[in-house]
């Protein structure tokens, strides 16, 4: 079985006015199906660089990813476009729901953008989700009128509408308090649990420890990739920023 | 995509800061306005030429001195006093085959009086046929009789505005009035028939053509001749009988040109036609110019919008929209404005030609509302277009942002 993520040697250099930085330098790794991984580093690590490529935003300077089995270098925007809102769902930090539209529309924007897309089912979906995070009584509210814990559990449900095969999340709870923060852990672990593959960026400890691996990353290199002993169960109150 | 998503999106959007939407459509709305009303108004006035042809009967000619074009105005149009054309005219033309009646007219502006009251009046000298000539009635008293044609008598017909403005609720009949020095007696008061563009006949004089070419104005020539044809399939003949007894009469030999000119009624209101015409398709390019600035400045706003949107961008070409997505949203939203703003036009450029048609019917022109069904589809095709236009270069420029960039914009 092929993993879901396979990442081979990949670089990434920006130009800035003729001078070239490499951001990241050469990072090598595999993710299979119902992973929790989170890629930590400090600013400037290349996390974040990392991650959009991961996510498809990018594409690397050199070396390889496989996605879902394809070799993504070979895939033009259009297609890329496509991967990204039938295969990825995406969570922020800053949740970007879209302001003057309601919680059931947020949630069903990546469903607009299939092509094929069935609206009525998905609405039917969306309903469902929303119910197990527990906003089922919020659909027709616009996202200024929510807390921040109730728009990112809004932005998970949107991640998740369209059946992804992996979940993208930079700084879940880089915006949030404890409370919040441990409730959206919570969500995230019972989806893995139900067999969903997701991959976090962090720099926060106790968010990270909440996975099942984790990657370090320091400098554009991978220095650590090691399972985590002890991890955090946020449904058993143990998460405390 | 959905296509119904994009639409509502737009529309939210374009609501939830209604200010800045109307001031963004406002050079659409004003633009729209004004085509449909100056196409509307530009229509009415062509109707009520046209209904000219009714008041005065279609199978009227009119001969005018001086060389002009047939598909243009008269000479005397530009001033130009032109002497050639003589009473004799008229009587020889009376005698043309198909022609029911003639009157020559001497004009003159001058100073009539009756007791304390005074003003300047045009006047007209003419013959007995006029009445027919011009489908004119009398309300009271007669009108020249034909043993006075050709006479210097001092009888005056008066017309129903003038009648009022000299002797209000008294009878003029009967009584004296003062042209320039010369004393006249009133023997008739014709019927008020609406102003036009031939003739305003409420407010002028009629005296017989021989008192006002000699007594008042001292000329031996006349100013213009009218004819009465009997049947509109005779018009073309009778007009080119009586061009070649004209050319007979002022002595043009083969070769010259004509020193006057016969026009059929209905080829002058053609030429009126015409030039309402053309003046209206100039005033309604001048109004396209405004769309086309209405059209700039939605393109501006959009703009900005697009700035302002720039995380919105990011966040859904991150959730899968294509280059393709993002230009057709604010594609969307440039023709709702404008399209939005095209109807509101429409139906305040309806509204002011309403408001002129009904004022022009107050004075006494038979003027009718005419929005047509093409005029309206000309703006609303218009200003679609112009959404199109100018929402182009916006759209572009927002599915040409780069996602991860924008995510990070604040």
């Amino acid at each position: 079985m092929s993993s879901l993520i396979k990442v081979e040697n990949v670089t990434k250099s920006f130009e800035n006015g003729g001078l070239v930085t490499q951001i990241v330098k050469g990072v090598s790794f595999e993710i299979q199906e119902g992973e929790f991984v989170a890629i930590m580093g400090s600013s400037g690590s290349g996390k974040s660089t990392l991650m959009n490529i991961l996510g498809l935003l990018d594409k690397p300077t050199s070396g390889k990813y496989f996605f879902d089995g394809l070799d993504t270098g070979e895939l033009d925007d259009d297609k890329l476009a496509e991967f990204r809102s039938e295969r990825i769902g995406f969570i922020f930090q800053s949740y970007n729901l879209l302001e003057r539209t309601t919680v059931l529309d947020n949630v069903l924007l990546p469903a607009t953008y299939l092509d094929n897309g069935d609206m009525k089912e998905a609405a039917r979906k969306a309903k469902v989700l929303l119910e197990k995070v527990g906003l089922a009584h919020r659909l027709d509210y616009s996202p200024n009128k929510l807390s921040g814990g109730e728009q990112q559990r809004v932005a998970i449900v949107r991640a998740l509408i369209n059946d992804p095969k992996l979940i993208l999340a930079d700084e879940p709870t880089g915006n949030l308090d404890s409370k919040s923060g441990r409730e959206i852990m919570e969500i995230l672990q019972d989806l893995n649990e139900e067999g969903a593959t997701i991959v976090m960026v962090t720099h926060e400890q106790q968010t990270a420890e909440c996975a099942r691996r984790a990657l370090r990353i320091k400098d554009g290199l991978i220095f650590e990739d090691v399972a985590i002993e002890n991890r955090r169960l946020a449904a058993n109150g143990d998460y405390n920023k | 995509m959905n296509t119904k998503f994009t639409v509502n999106f737009a529309w939210k959007n374009i609501v939830a800061n209604k200010r800045r939407s109307f001031l963004t459509m406002l050079g659409m709305i004003i633009g729209v306005g004004s085509v449909i009303s100056i196409m509307a108004i530009g229509a009415g006035a062509q109707s009520y030429v046209f209904s000219q042809l009714e008041v005065f009967g279609g199978n009227m000619v009119g001969v005018t001195p001086g060389a002009s074009e047939e598909d243009g105005p008269p000479a005397s149009v530009f001033g130009v006093v032109i002497t050639t054309l003589t009473y004799d005219d008229a009587e020889g033309i009376k005698k043309i085959e198909h022609v029911t009646a003639v009157t020559p007219y001497a004009n003159g502006n001058m100073k009539v009086s009756y007791r304390d009251k005074a003003k300047n009046v045009d006047f007209s000298g003419v013959t007995s046929d006029f009445m027919e000539v011009e489908n004119s009635k009398i309300a009271e008293g007669r009108f020249l009789v034909e043993d006075e044609d050709g006479t210097v008598e001092r009888n005056a017909v008066l017309g129903s505005e003038i009648a009022k403005d000299l002797f209000e609720d008294e009878n003029p009949l009967g009584k004296k009035i003062k042209i320039g020095q010369e004393s006249f007696t009133v023997v008739g008061v014709l019927t008020k028939k609406g102003s036009s563009l031939i003739s305003s006949q409420d407010q002028q004089i009629y005296v017989p053509v021989r008192t006002a070419q000699k007594i008042l104005l001292g000329i031996d020539y006349i100013s213009l001749l009218r004819a009465k044809i009997d049947d509109e399939k005779n018009i073309n003949q009778a007009m080119g009988e009586m061009e070649s007894l004209l050319r007979n009469s002022h002595n043009l030999k083969a070769g010259m040109g004509n020193d006057f000119a016969v026009r059929s009624m209905s080829q002058a209101l053609d030429i009126i036609g015409t030039v309402t015409g053309a003046i209206s398709i100039f005033l309604g390019a001048i109004a396209a110019i405004s769309l086309l600035v209405g059209g700039v400045g939605i393109m501006n706003i959009m703009l900005v919008s697009v700035t302002e949107r720039t995380r919105e961008v990011g966040l859904r070409k991150a959730l899968g929209a294509k280059r393709k997505d993002i230009v057709a949203q604010f594609l969307v939203e440039a023709v709702m404005i404008t399209f939005v703003g095209g109807v509101i036009g429409i139906v305040g450029g309806t509204i002011f030609s309403y408001v002129v048609a009904a004022a022009a019917t107050a004075y006494g022109y038979r003027w009718d509302l005419i929005v047509s069904l093409n005029s309206v589809l000309l703006a609303v095709g218009v200003s679609t277009a112009i959404g199109l236009l100018f929402g182009i270069y916006p759209a572009y420029k927002a599915a040409g942002l780069n996602a991860i960039e924008s995510l990070r914009y604040e």
